[in-house]
């Protein structure tokens, strides 16, 4: 743990700063009708939807799409530096998402998402300093289409 | 496939009909494999006791999915989830009996789309509002 009397521009080293909006090189992932229904299952959400073929075949969609947060099994990460080292924090939790969903995604589609990011904010909180560190994801199918944004939080103590 | 919520049935404060969760820690080893998500605090006692915890704790990110299926079992398949967002406050524990819930806090008509505004959360057994979050959804309209 850092020493609380720290401040705030330390911890956000220039470094990290010089980093902020820097897209990754985008990560691609073919979207697969066995992952999509491993996924439902392992949510507990047996929407027809996610795994019956006939079913969705007869809705609006035409077949099965993926569920909202599938882009969680999507793993990408924003452009490389050791936050630990940087800040002297070790410690992270998963403090949150924003998303936005523009348009759905099926099997047989493939997915290329970049990550960023796009704030650091420190924050005195009840276990000392504590940075926010937000990252975002873009995730666009293979026509270039931005699908689904999402906004993660992490919090680095 | 399931009922059709049409905007105009839709009035602020209504209830989302409530979702019922309660993770074994074999869903979080099957949340694990699905979502690539394999730090050990979900699955390994030993490993979160070492780290402070008091004991596995839930994926925030599965907490993520049910609240997203809150939302969507309820517009169905007519209905689309536009905006999701999540915050992790609390701490979620296997084997207990968790809720989704959601209500209603503002419908609007937004460059022709016809939207709904919900305030949802997720509840442990204690009542605790550990996951607080919102959820816009595009619903259909009876007109069209």
């Amino acid at each position: 743990m850092v020493d609380s009397s720290m401040p705030q521009a330390e911890i956000i080293t220039p470094a990290m700063k010089d980093l902020l909006g820097v897209e990754s090189a985008p990560v691609t992932f073919d979207v697969e009708k066995g992952h999509v229904r491993r996924f439902a299952e392992a949510v507990g959400d047996l929407n027809p939807l996610y795994i019956d073929e006939g079913e969705a075949s007869k809705t609006r969609y035409g077949s099965i799409i993926a569920a909202p947060t599938f882009f969680r099994s999507m793993l990408v990460e924003p452009p490389d530096i050791d936050i630990a080292k940087e800040t002297g924090m070790e410690n992270k939790l998963d403090g949150g998402s924003e998303w936005e969903f523009f348009e759905s995604v099926r099997p047989g589609d493939r997915i290329s998402a970049t990550a960023r990011f796009s704030d650091f904010t420190a924050r005195e909180g009840r276990m000392g300093t504590m940075l926010y560190v937000s990252v975002d994801n873009t995730y666009r199918n293979q026509l270039g289409a931005t699908v689904a944004t999402q906004r993660m939080t992490r919090i680095i103590y | 496939m399931g009922q059709i919520v049409y905007w105009e049935d839709v009035r602020e404060a209504d209830e989302l009909p409530v979702l019922a969760k309660n993770a074994s820690t074999q869903q979080l080893v099957q949340w694990a494999g699905s979502s690539l998500d394999f730090y050990q605090i979900h699955y390994d006692k030993e490993f979160a006791l070492a780290n402070g915890l008091p004991g596995l704790i839930i994926h925030g990110a599965l907490k993520n999915a049910w609240l997203a299926q809150l939302v969507t079992d309820w517009i169905g398949v007519e209905g689309t989830l536009r905006k999701l967002k999540v915050q992790y406050r609390g701490m979620d524990v296997p084997d207990d009996a968790l809720l989704c819930k959601g209500t209603v806090t503002k419908k609007y008509v937004e460059n022709d789309q016809h939207l709904v505004d919900c305030e949802i959360w997720l509840e442990n057994s204690k009542g605790e509002k550990t996951t607080p979050g919102s959820a816009t959804v595009l619903l259909p309209t009876r007109g069209a």
